[in-house]
């Protein structure tokens, strides 16, 4: 498909905006539908697109699979993590409040840092399955 | 409540049997996957609908709206998806494993190759 | 300040290290973080069952919302048990699984299958200890997931036709179990357990809560391999890998069983549960089917993976019984056979794991003349034999014995003609590998034989030595079986 000048063009294009999409989505859970699920995926999405016309070998060198690897187990440590500091602070497991100096403001900041780690999560593991499935050969 | 109120309870029992049906009978294992998913789209179907308030409006804070759908269904269903999606994607994972060593993804012929061992 | 933390980190400290473990280069690396992440888990346990036998229930609530509005674990003598068992098992089974594992499985694949471990720990303890109905559907699916996974590993190719089978069966009961939280969501408006157990008592005679009554026993009894809902069981545990079927014969089947009890006693209340809806008769029927079925076809399987299976099944037969007395007698036998039970065939599975480390195989004939080659693993086969027929002196008998106990209080004797009926079906298919193993000649041409190594040996003989420990001094295991009744039932706080 790398070929074809007018999917080449295209692609180049809209996956910038894909990318930006993503990053709108993932914070603007708090105000419209979003999160960190669906943001992964979209984020996710690019990538794939980027795989698709371009060929998992150059999809392979835009993302290692140690990179891949290090995002899954980051994203859900991070998910953790945030349960843990709070449970340093003096609070119970996943207590937002005790994070920030209002209860308001801590409850923003833990929904924050948590589903970025769902979407730095979701989003590796999509690209990883992506890759596990399309590197297959055909026997 | 008459029946027809009641059309959105239907439509979920309606996934619910074709989606079952699926599963049960089709020999293809990747139709068996379909016949799944259709199975838990009819239970996220039948949590939201449930969640629906009369005359409320979509579950975020917003100036003039004092009525709002109940947001648990919601994310419950949100979570119930992404389980959804990781057992299709396991589930596929292993197709494409057995499609590997058996040469085939037809129950009754893998079902063939084992007993002749 | 620790110890008020203690059931946060029960679930916390296997999730944190799953991904730990995924990040690990080595197979010898992840299963020493997996040891001590379970060790870790296993005093959390212990010390938690302290408390709970110390002060009569402990509550948890998370983020600090209150329950019913937020997520609150809930620890009573019933899970604090089941906690024990799984973690106790689980860390024993990974004492083992050193040397198993590198036998077994691809050294890629290895951190991996480490990772899946932890994972599926992190989803049976979560399962054991929440009180929120949904929390409980999300870790259920979280522990099935990764046992597809750890099932699939096996080295037979039918391995993953077994794991394929086992997805598609357990999903369809995860997603029955959904049903039937979602139609209580609907008529109560909660999801925590202690509520719920509050509300439904007025809403007994709607048929929506008798149709999640149906839909939850049936999803449950899908998970529980209850007959005849156990299909998936003899394949799925015979052709994974050896320490898999150890850890999930001992532990997977044991919190379904924990399930089952936690929503017919503690949610929808052992009067409607027992009285209004026909569930004595179902359970006795079923019970009584898996017991006399699946230990007749034990007796005609040449795999032994696949015998031991098939009579898993049949043992779980036997809690459903003790379950289905719903008396006091008849839960302090369920509660004490799933004890006895994760001891027992955790240290069966484990024997059959050293003969499959030493000779490849775990077909009948394979085992002609083992009981002289390799002395001890085949003496811990007989010891854990033995306790499944339920001889004295062994942790089966005191079960067998209470339940036998437990139907003669109610008057219910085709039951007890049941358990012994399931005892001597269970002397035929022990004696059958008994006499090829001590009483038969092997062919000359086959390859000279050795013991199993001491790190294989010492866990096997932890089980099994437990099994008969357990079998002399009972008052431990009978007094928390017996306090979990009373709580089941609620006379106890």
């Amino acid at each position: 498909m790398r070929d074809n000048p007018v999917l080449r063009v295209v692609t180049k294009i809209t996956l910038p905006l894909i990318f930006l999409f993503a990053l709108y989505v993932q914070f603007h859970g708090d105000f419209g539908p979003g999160g960190g699920f669906q943001a992964g995926v979209i984020f996710a999405a690019g990538f794939i697109l980027y795989g698709l016309v371009f060929g998992t070998e150059a999809l392979r060198a835009a993302v290692p699979a140690a990179v891949l690897r290090l995002g899954i187990a980051l994203g859900l440590m991070l998910y953790a993590g945030v349960g843990v500091v709070t449970l340093g602070l003096g609070g119970e497991y996943l207590a937002y409040g005790t994070l920030a100096h209002t209860a308001a403001h801590g409850q923003h900041l833990g929904i924050f840092l948590v589903e970025l780690g769902v979407g730095v999560t979701v989003a590796a593991v999509m690209v990883a399955v992506f890759l596990a499935f399309a590197g297959r050969a055909d026997p | 409540m008459s029946a027809a109120g009641l059309y959105n309870y239907w439509i979920v029992i309606l996934l619910m049997m074709a989606g079952f049906y699926v599963v049960i009978s089709s020999g293809n294992l990747v139709k068996k996957i379909v016949g799944l998913n259709l199975f838990q789209a009819s239970v996220f179907i039948l949590y939201i609908s449930m969640g629906k308030v009369a005359g409320g409006s979509a579950p975020i804070l917003r100036e003039g709206v004092t009525q709002f759908s109940n947001p648990l269904p919601h994310v419950l269903i949100l979570t119930a998806i992404v389980v959804g999606v990781a057992t299709t994607a396991l589930g596929l994972a292993l197709v494409v494993r057995i499609r590997e060593a058996y040469g085939t993804a037809e129950e009754d012929e893998i079902h063939q190759q084992d007993e002749s061992l | 300040m620790i110890a008020a933390q203690l059931p946060a980190l029960q679930v916390v400290v296997p999730l944190l290290g799953a991904p730990l473990c995924l990040l690990a280069r080595k197979g010898n690396t992840a299963w020493a973080l997996t040891l001590a992440i379970s060790a870790v888990a296993l005093l959390v346990a212990t010390l938690l069952l302290g408390q709970v036998l110390a002060q009569g229930s402990v509550a948890y609530a998370f983020g600090g919302w209150a329950a019913p509005w937020g997520i609150e674990y809930r620890l009573d003598a019933v899970n604090a048990i089941v906690l024990l068992i799984v973690t106790g098992i689980s860390t024993v089974v990974l004492l083992f699984a050193k040397t198993s594992v590198a036998h077994e499985i691809r050294p890629e694949q290895q951190v991996l299958f480490y990772t899946s471990w932890l994972l599926c720990l992190t989803g049976l303890l979560g399962i054991t200890i929440t009180g929120d109905a949904f929390n409980l559907f999300v870790f259920l699916e979280i522990s099935s997931l990764s046992s597809y996974v750890l099932i699939s590993l096996g080295s037979d190719r039918r391995a993953l036709t077994a794991a394929y089978q086992y997805l598609i069966m357990g999903t369809i009961g995860a997603t029955f179990i959904l049903i039937g939280i979602g139609l209580l969501y609907m008529v109560t408006g909660t999801l925590n357990m202690a509520d719920l157990a509050g509300r439904l008592p007025e809403l007994t005679a709607s048929r929506t809560v008798r149709t999640a009554f149906a839909f939850l026993t049936v999803g449950i009894g899908l998970k529980l391999a209850l007959f005849p809902l156990h299909l998936w069981l003899p394949n799925a545990y015979a052709y994974a890998p050896s320490v898999v079927t150890a850890f999930l014969a001992a532990t997977a089947t044991k919190v379904a069983i924990y399930m089952l009890l936690r929503f017919m006693f503690s949610v929808f209340g052992a009067g409607f549960s027992f009285g209004a809806m026909p569930l004595p008769t179902l359970l006795v029927l079923l019970g009584a089917a898996a017991v006399l079925s699946a230990s007749t076809v034990a007796i005609f399987q040449h795999n032994i993976k696949r015998m031991l299976a098939y009579s898993s099944v049949a043992q779980i037969g036997y809690m459903v019984l003790g379950m289905s007395l719903a008396s006091s007698a008849g839960l302090t036998a369920a509660v004490l056979h799933l004890f006895n039970h994760a001891l027992m065939k955790g240290g069966l599975f484990l024997a059959l794991g050293c003969i499959a480390w030493r000779l490849g195989s775990v077909r009948l004939g394979d085992l002609a003349g083992l009981g002289y080659r390799m002395p001890w693993t085949m003496a811990a086969f007989v010891a854990g034999g033995l306790s499944l027929i339920g001889l004295p002196l062994t942790a089966g008998f005191i079960s067998k014995w209470y339940l036998v106990l437990a139907a003669l209080e109610q008057g219910w004797w085709p039951v007890v003609i049941v358990v012994v009926a399931g005892s001597l079906l269970a002397v035929v298919y022990i004696w059958r590998v008994i006499e090829t193993a001590y009483f038969r000649d092997r062919g000359e041409p086959a390859p000279p034989v050795q013991e199993a190594p001491l790190s294989m040996l010492l866990p096997t003989w932890l089980l099994v030595g437990a099994n008969v420990y357990f079998g002399i001094y009972t008052d431990l295991s009978v007094g928390v079986a017996g306090q979990a009744a009373r709580v089941l039932l609620g006379t106890a706080p």
